[in-house]
C-alpha cells in the first residue's frame, strides 16, 4: 500500500480508546505507529497495538502524557515525521503545536494560529461575529450605567442574563424574565457580585431556555478547501459533559442543516482552519435559531457518530490532510445515512462522581453495527490519574427511533464486573420516550433525574444474585485441584442426610438489605426465600467459569437468562431489567491479626528488639493500621502498626532503645 | 439410546412387572397402579416421613433456648460451622444422626450433642467431629464418646483427616462410669489422635468453646490447632476449681483463652478472631496438608439408573415377610442399572455381580432369601473375586438366616457358612453394607454386619435387626417352657403361653427397630430409600481415599 508522503511512521500523544483508535485508522493506511506511556500505562491496550512504545514519565498527566518536549524528543528518537495528539491533553496546546512545527515534525491538527484564535473564547465569539456567524446578542460594552445597561437588555430582548464580568459559578447572575424585573435583578447580581469578586461590572446576555447543544463536524486542508459533515446533537449531558450524542441531530430540517453546515464552514473559513474540528452552536428549542459557543480544533470524542452516518473515517481524512492531500471528498459527495447514536460508558457512581478501580472483566456487545471503542480490557486498572470514561459505545440504525432501542440492547450486552459505572443509568435513558422523540435539551437529565433512578430489583432479580452465587461456587470446584467428576462429594451439590442444607445470604443492592434464605432439595431445586416473604423454587445452570457467566435459572413456570460477574465479595446481575451491584455481607472481618499486640491504648511490643524508629510524635492522631513504629530483632525488622484510631498520649522509647516483650512502646488516647 | 423390548407382563410378589431384556440391564418397569405398589409405597412413605421428622427435630439441636444463648455470645450453631468449614456447595455425609435417641429416659441428646460426618474441605475428604454446645453444653454422653470414637475409626480406615470442631464441657458426670474407665471410653479418644498421627492422617482441633479437663487434651494432642478468641479456652481445671484448690481468682479468657495459648503456654497454635475465622485458617490447613486421595481419577463417563428411584418404596414395601427381587432395587441406585451378574442360574438365593456407581466398579452382594449351602459358597467365592480385583463390596441385606434342618446340616451349612463368614471377615476390600429388609442370626454374619468392620453401614427404614425374630424368639422360650411343664406333668394354658411369648414379641420389637440400633450406633445411620445411590457413591469414594492392602484368607473348612 502506497504510504502517504512524509507519513511514514506517526506518534499517537495520548492514551486509552482514542489512541487505540488513530492507531487502527493508521495501520489501515500502511503507516507505523509509536505509542507514549506512563508508568501506570506499561500494559495498556494502545501500548500493545502500537508498533514501538516510549516510556514518558509517572502516572500524573503533568509528568507524562503533557510533557511535550519529552513528546517531541520520543518522537526524534523514533524517527518519526509527525505527532496526533488524540483529544485532550495536548491537543488544543498552540505552543505544543508550535514545538512541533520548530522540530520539523507535522502536528495533525489546525495551524497554532487556528488554536490560539479559537482558544480565548470572547475573542472568537467577536471573530465569528465579525465573520457573519450568529452568536449570542448581548451587550460587553463597557458603559455600566442604569440607562445604558438598560437599553441594551431591551435589544437584546428577554427573557435575558444579567452575568457578573468576574463572574462564576453562578455567583451574581441573574436571569430576567421582562423589562419590569430588570433593575431589580441588575441591583442584586451587582450586590452579589460585588461581595464575591469586589467587582460590579455585568454583561447581558440573551438567556435561552432550555437549548440544545449542536456541533457541526468541519474539514479543512491546506488547499484552502472546506466542507462540513454535518451536525451532532450532544445535549444530554451530566456535569455539563455530554454522555450521549447523536448523528445527526433530531427535529432538525434540510434547510436548518444546511445553515448550520454552513456557518461550520464560516467559523472555519475565518481561522484558516486545517483538519478536523468541530464548531459548537446553542440551539433554541423554541424557534431553532443558532448560536455560535465555540470552536475544539481537535477530533471530538463523539467523531465516530459522524462517520456511522456518512461513512468517512475522519482519522484516515486527518492523516491524508496531515499529509497535504486534499480532502477526499467534496461537500455535494458527503451524504447522510440513517442515524447513529454514541453512549459513553464511564466509571463514575450514581452521583455521576469518578471512581476508579479494577475492571474484574469486561464483556463487550457484538453484532453488525455496533461499534466500541475502548482501550481497556480485563483486568485493567481505571485510575484516579486519567478521564474515567471505560469506552464509547456507538450503535447505528436506519430509524431514527430504532436507533435507541438498539442502543438500549447493545448496553443490556454491555457487562463491566469490579467498578461503579453508568452503564444502567444510560440503559434507563435510551428507553426514555422524550429522548428517543428528540426533545431533548442541556438541562435533559437534571429536569428527568426521578424518572432516570434506576429501579430496585425485583424478587427475580435478587434470586439471581443469590443462586448466581450458589451455582458458582458449585462449578468453581470444578477448577479445584483433584475435582473428579466420578466423585459424587463434588458434584451431589449441598446434599444432607434426611434434612436439607439451609444458607442464608446477606446482600446490599443500592443501599437497602436483602436476605435470601436458601434451602435445597438434596436434588436439584433450591427454594429460595426473600426478606421472609416469598418462596420461589428454582433450579439452574451456570456456564463459563469465568469471571462473567451466564446463568439460567429455571422456574416450575420459566426460564430466565442473564448474565453475572461475581468478585471477592459482589455479585453483578446483568438481566433484562437492568444491572444490579449485590454486595454480600459479611458479619466480621477475616483479617488476621498483626503481630501487634495491644491492650487497651497501648501498642505493645510483639518481641524483644532494638526500637529502630518511632513514626510518629505526642499528639499526632493515628488510624488503625498505621505504622506507629518499627522494631528490629534477630535482624529483622518487625512493623508495629496502630491497632484502633487514636491520639497519640504519649511514647515510652527513643529510637536505639532495647525493648522487652509484650512492653507497651506508646499509649493511644481513644 | 436404549431399546427396550417389551414382552407380556409378569406378576411377582404381587406386583406387575413388563419383563423385558436389554444386555446387562437389569430391572423392570412397574405399574404403578397396581394396589400392591400402592400399598407398599404408601407404607414406606409413613416410615421416611417419621424418619425425616425424626431428623429435622434433631437438628435444632439443644433447642431454642440454648441456640439463642449460644449464638448471642457470637458463636456460629454446629451445623453452621461444618457448612462453613466444607466447600461451598459439596455434601455432608453425616453418620449416626440419630444417635443416642430415646437412650436417656427424659434427657434428649439430640445426635448425642455431637455432629460427625465426612465432607470435602479445600478439595480433601475429612472427617469432621464437631460437639454441639446447645445440647448439654456439648458434655460427653456414653453415646457421645462411641459416636466420637466411631467417626475416628471411620478415619482412621479411610484415610481421612480429622477436624475436631472443639465447644464441650468435657465427660457428663452422672454417667462418668459408662464414659471415663473402660477400654472404648473417653480416653480412647486421645489414643486414636496420637495413633492417627503416627500414621499420617492429620489431627487438627478448632477450639471454639470449652476444652476442659480431659477436653484439654483435644487441642493439645492435634497435630496443629486454632483457638477462637474470647470464646475458646483449655484448661486442666477452670477457674472455680482453680479458686477452691489454691484460692487463686482467674478469670476462664486469662487462665486458658486464646491469647495466654497462643502467645505464652504454645498449646494452640493459630489465633482466630472469630469461628469464622478459624474455620478459614482451617481450610487454610487442610489446602496444605500436600497430601492427595489414593485413587486415581478414573474420568469414567457414567449414566444414572434407567429406572426411576423412586420406584423403590413401591417395590420392597415395609412387610419384611414379603420377598422381593434385590435386583429390581439394585436397578435403582447402579450406574445405568447395568448388572453383570455372577452364577446366576446357581445358590439363586444370594444374587452377586458387578456393577458400577459414579462410574466405579463394584460388587455387589445380595439376598434374595434364605442361605443355602450353594449360595454361601458361591458368596465366597465372588468375595474372593473381588479382593482378587481390589473391588469393593456392597453387601445388601434382607437375610432370615442360613437354611435349618436336617438336610441343610448334613450338607454342611454350617461350614459352608463359616467359609463365607471366612471371606467376608479376611478380605480387605473395603465393604459398605445396607440393610434394606430384615437381619437375622447368622445372615447377618455371612452378610457383613456390623462385627464384619464394613467401613459403612446403613438402615433403610424398614429394616429390622435382631438375633432372630421375635415370633422365632417367642417361639423357642415357649417351646423350653412347654418342655419344663411336660417334665412336671403339667399343661401349659393358653393364656400361660401368651404370657412367656407377649413380652418376648414386644422386647424384639422394640429392640429389633432401626432406631433402636441407630441410637446404639450398631450402624452408620439410616437413610431414604431414594437417597441409596447417593449414600453409598459417597461412602465409596471416602473408602478410596485409603489403599488396598492385600488380602489373605484364614482355612476354609472344606
Amino acid at each position: 500500500m502506497a504510504v502517504l508522503s512524509g507519513l511514514k511512521k506517526i506518534l499517537i500523544a495520548n492514551r486509552g480508546e482514542i489512541a487505540c483508535r488513530i492507531i487502527r485508522s493508521a495501520k489501515k493506511l500502511g503507516i507505523k505507529t509509536v505509542a507514549v506511556y506512563s508508568e501506570v500505562d506499561l500494559n495498556s491496550m494502545h501500548v500493545q497495538m502500537a508498533d514501538e512504545a516510549f516510556y514518558i514519565g509517572p502516572a500524573s498527566a503533568q509528568e507524562s502524557y503533557l510533557r511535550g518536549n519529552e513528546i517531541i524528543e520520543v518522537a526524534r528518537k523514533s524517527n518519526t515525521s509527525a505527532i496526533h495528539p488524540g483529544y485532550g491533553f495536548l491537543s488544543e496546546n498552540a505552543e505544543f503545536a508550535e514545538l512541533c512545527a520548530k522540530s520539523g515534525i507535522i502536528f495533525i491538527g489546525p495551524p497554532p494560529s487556528a488554536i490560539r484564535d479559537m482558544g480565548i473564547k470572547s475573542l472568537a465569539k467577536e471573530l465569528m461575529g465579525n465573520a457573519g456567524i450568529p452568536i449570542v446578542p448581548g451587550y460587553h460594552g463597557s458603559d455600566q450605567s442604569n440607562d445604558r445597561l438598560r437599553y441594551e437588555a431591551d435589544k437584546i430582548g428577554y427573557p435575558l442574563m444579567i452575568k457578573a464580568v468576574r463572574g462564576g459559578g453562578g455567583k451574581g447572575m441573574r436571569i430576567v424574565k421582562s423589562g419590569n424585573d430588570f433593575l431589580n435583578g441588575l441591583d442584586s447580581a451587582r450586590r452579589e457580585s460585588l461581595r464575591a469578586f469586589g467587582d460590579e461590572d455585568v454583561l447581558l446576555e440573551r438567556y435561552i431556555e432550555r437549548p440544545r447543544h449542536v456541533e457541526v463536524q468541519v474539514f479543512g486542508d491546506k488547499h484552502g478547501n472546506y466542507v462540513h459533515l454535518f451536525e451532532r446533537d450532544c445535549s444530554i449531558q451530566r456535569r455539563h459533559q455530554k454522555i450521549i450524542e447523536q448523528a445527526p441531530a433530531p427535529l432538525i430540517d434540510d434547510c436548518k442543516r444546511n445553515e448550520l453546515g454552513g456557518a461550520g464552514v464560516s467559523a472555519a473559513r475565518a481561522v484558516n482552519y486545517v483538519g478536523a474540528g468541530t464548531v459548537e452552536f446553542i440551539l433554541d428549542t423554541k424557534d431553532s435559531t443558532f448560536y455560535f459557543m465555540e470552536m475544539n480544533t481537535r477530533l471530538q470524542v463523539e467523531h465516530p457518530v459522524t462517520e456511522m452516518v456518512t461513512g468517512v473515517d475522519l482519522v484516515e481524512w486527518q492523516l491524508r490532510v496531515a499529509a497535504g492531500e486534499p480532502i477526499p471528498l467534496k461537500q455535494e459527495e458527503l451524504k447522510l445515512s440513517g442515524y447513529a447514536v454514541e453512549a459513553r460508558i464511564y466509571a463514575e457512581n450514581q452521583d455521576f462522581m469518578p471512581t476508579a478501580g479494577k475492571i474484574e472483566a469486561i464483556s463487550l456487545p457484538q453484532g453488525e453495527n455496533v461499534r466500541v471503542e475502548t482501550g481497556v480490557t480485563s483486568g485493567d486498572e481505571v485510575t484516579v490519574h486519567y478521564d474515567p470514561m471505560i469506552a464509547k459505545l456507538v450503535v447505528w440504525h436506519p430509524d431514527g427511533k430504532e436507533v435507541f432501542s438498539k442502543m438500549e440492547n447493545a448496553l443490556k450486552n454491555f457487562n463491566i464486573v469490579g467498578i461503579e459505572n453508568n452503564v444502567d443509568f444510560l440503559r434507563t435513558l435510551c428507553s426514555n420516550e422524550k429522548l428517543i422523540d428528540g426533545n431533548v435539551h442541556t438541562g435533559f437529565i437534571e429536569e428527568n433525574r426521578e424518572h432516570l433512578n434506576s429501579s430496585p430489583p425485583t424478587n427475580e432479580v435478587v434470586i439471581q444474585a443469590a443462586m448466581g452465587l450458589i451455582l458458582y461456587e458449585k462449578s468453581s470446584l470444578k477448577l479445584q485441584p483433584g475435582f473428579d467428576k466420578n466423585d459424587p462429594f463434588c458434584t451431589l451439590g449441598p446434599f444432607r442426610i434426611n434434612h436439607n442444607y439451609k444458607r442464608s445470604i446477606k446482600f446490599n443492592c443500592a443501599n437497602k438489605e436483602y436476605t435470601t434464605e436458601i434451602s435445597f432439595d438434596n436434588d436439584e431445586w433450591y427454594h429460595v426465600t426473600i426478606n421472609n416473604q416469598e418462596t420461589v423454587q428454582v433450579r439452574g445452570e451456570i456456564s463459563n467459569n469465568d469471571s462473567l457467566m451466564n446463568l439460567k435459572l429455571f422456574t416450575t413456570k420459566k426460564v430466565k437468562q442473564s448474565k453475572i460477574g461475581i468478585t471477592s465479595d459482589e455479585i453483578y446481575v446483568f438481566c433484562d431489567d437492568g444491572d444490579y451491584k449485590f454486595s454480600l455481607l459479611k458479619d466480621e472481618d477475616l483479617e488476621d491479626d498483626s503481630l501487634s499486640v495491644e491492650k487497651g491504648g497501648e501498642t505493645v511490643s510483639p518481641m524483644p528488639g532494638i526500637i529502630e524508629k518511632i513514626n510518629v510524635k505526642v499528639g499526632d492522631s493515628v488510624k488503625k493500621g498505621d505504622n506507629v513504629a518499627v522494631i528490629i530483632a534477630m535482624k529483622m525488622e518487625y512493623i508495629i502498626k496502630a491497632e484502633k484510631d487514636g491520639k497519640v498520649a504519649s511514647i515510652h522509647f527513643n529510637a536505639g532503645d532495647n525493648v522487652a516483650k509484650n512492653v507497651p512502646i506508646l499509649t493511644l488516647e481513644i | 439410546m436404549v431399546i427396550l423390548k417389551m414382552s407380556q407382563s409378569v406378576v411377582r410378589n404381587g406386583i406387575r412387572y413388563i419383563s423385558f431384556s436389554k444386555g446387562d440391564i437389569i430391572g423392570s418397569p412397574v405399574n404403578k397402579l397396581c394396589p400392591d405398589y400402592l400399598k407398599n409405597k404408601e407404607a414406606m412413605e409413613v416410615l421416611v416421613k417419621e424418619l425425616k421428622e425424626k431428623t429435622i427435630k434433631i437438628t435444632r439441636g439443644g433447642g431454642d433456648n440454648a441456640i439463642k444463648r449460644h449464638t448471642s455470645k457470637g458463636k456460629l450453631l454446629v451445623r453452621e460451622r461444618i457448612n462453613t468449614l466444607l466447600d461451598p456447595g459439596t455434601p455432608f455425609l453425616e453418620l449416626s444422626q440419630l444417635a443416642g435417641y430415646d437412650m436417656y429416659g427424659a434427657d434428649e441428646v439430640p445426635s448425642a450433642g455431637i455432629i460427625t460426618g465426612i465432607g470435602r474441605i479445600s478439595g480433601k475428604q475429612c472427617v469432621v467431629i464437631a460437639n454441639d454446645a446447645t445440647v448439654k453444653g456439648g458434655t460427653y454422653y456414653p453415646s457421645t464418646v462411641k459416636k466420637h470414637l466411631r467417626a475416628q475409626r471411620i478415619a482412621e480406615e479411610n484415610h481421612l483427616p480429622c477436624i475436631y470442631l472443639v465447644d464441650s464441657g468435657g465427660a457428663n458426670i452422672p454417667h462418668q462410669a459408662s464414659i471415663f474407665a473402660d477400654a472404648d471410653c473417653f480416653g480412647r479418644i486421645f489414643y486414636n489422635q496420637a495413633n492417627m498421627s503416627s500414621s499420617g492422617i492429620p489431627q487438627i482441633a478448632v477450639v471454639m468453646g470449652s476444652c476442659t479437663a480431659g477436653g484439654a487434651y483435644l487441642p493439645s494432642m492435634a497435630d496443629e490447632s486454632i483457638i477462637v478468641k474470647g470464646k475458646g479456652t483449655i484448661f486442666l481445671a477452670g477457674p472455680p476449681l482453680v479458686k477452691a484448690a489454691t484460692g487463686e481468682s482467674v478469670t476462664s479468657e486469662d487462665l486458658g483463652g486464646a491469647e495466654l495459648h497462643c502467645s505464652t503456654s504454645g498449646v494452640t497454635d493459630h489465633f482466630a478472631n472469630s469461628d469464622n475465622h478459624a474455620l478459614q485458617i482451617t481450610r487454610e490447613i487442610i489446602q496444605r496438608l500436600n497430601n492427595i486421595k489414593n485413587k486415581k481419577i478414573n474420568n469414567t463417563n457414567f449414566e444414572l439408573p434407567v429406572w426411576d428411584p423412586k420406584e423403590l418404596y413401591g417395590i420392597t414395601g415395609t412387610n419384611l415377610k414379603k420377598l422381593y427381587d434385590i435386583r429390581e432395587v439394585i436397578a435403582r441406585f447402579v450406574d445405568g442399572s447395568k448388572f453383570f451378574e455372577f452364577k446366576k442360574k446357581y445358590g439363586t438365593s444370594l444374587v452377586t455381580g458387578f456393577a458400577s456407581l459414579f462410574g466405579h466398579t463394584i460388587g455387589i452382594v445380595g439376598n434374595n432369601g434364605v442361605l443355602f449351602s450353594e449360595s454361601a459358597l458361591k458368596g465366597t467365592h465372588f468375595i474372593e473375586l473381588c479382593s482378587q480385583r481390589n473391588i469393593p463390596l456392597i453387601f445388601l441385606q434382607n437375610i432370615t438366616g442360613f437354611m435349618v434342618g436336617r438336610d441343610a446340616e448334613a450338607g454342611g451349612i454350617a461350614k459352608n457358612g463359616a467359609k463365607m463368614v471366612t471371606a467376608v471377615s479376611c478380605t480387605k476390600v473395603p465393604k459398605i453394607t445396607l440393610i434394606v429388609g430384615g437381619s437375622y442370626g447368622a445372615g447377618n454374619y455371612g452378610m457383613c454386619g456390623r462385627a464384619y468392620s464394613p467401613r459403612f453401614l446403613y438402615m433403610w427404614p424398614n429394616a429390622r435387626i435382631s438375633v432372630m425374630g421375635g415370633e422365632q424368639a417367642a417361639g423357642v422360650l415357649t417351646q423350653i417352657a412347654q418342655d419344663q411343664y411336660k417334665r412336671k406333668n403339667k399343661i401349659m394354658t393358653a393364656e400361660e403361653e401368651k404370657k412367656i411369648s407377649e413380652p418376648i414379641i414386644s422386647q424384639f420389637d422394640r429392640e429389633s427397630s432401626p432406631y433402636y440400633s441407630t441410637a446404639r450406633i450398631w450402624d452408620d445411620g439410616i437413610i431414604d430409600p431414594l437417597d441409596t445411590r447417593k449414600v453409598l457413591g459417597l461412602s465409596l469414594s471416602a473408602c478410596y481415599n485409603a489403599p488396598i492392602s492385600d488380602t489373605k484368607y484364614g482355612i476354609f473348612r472344606m
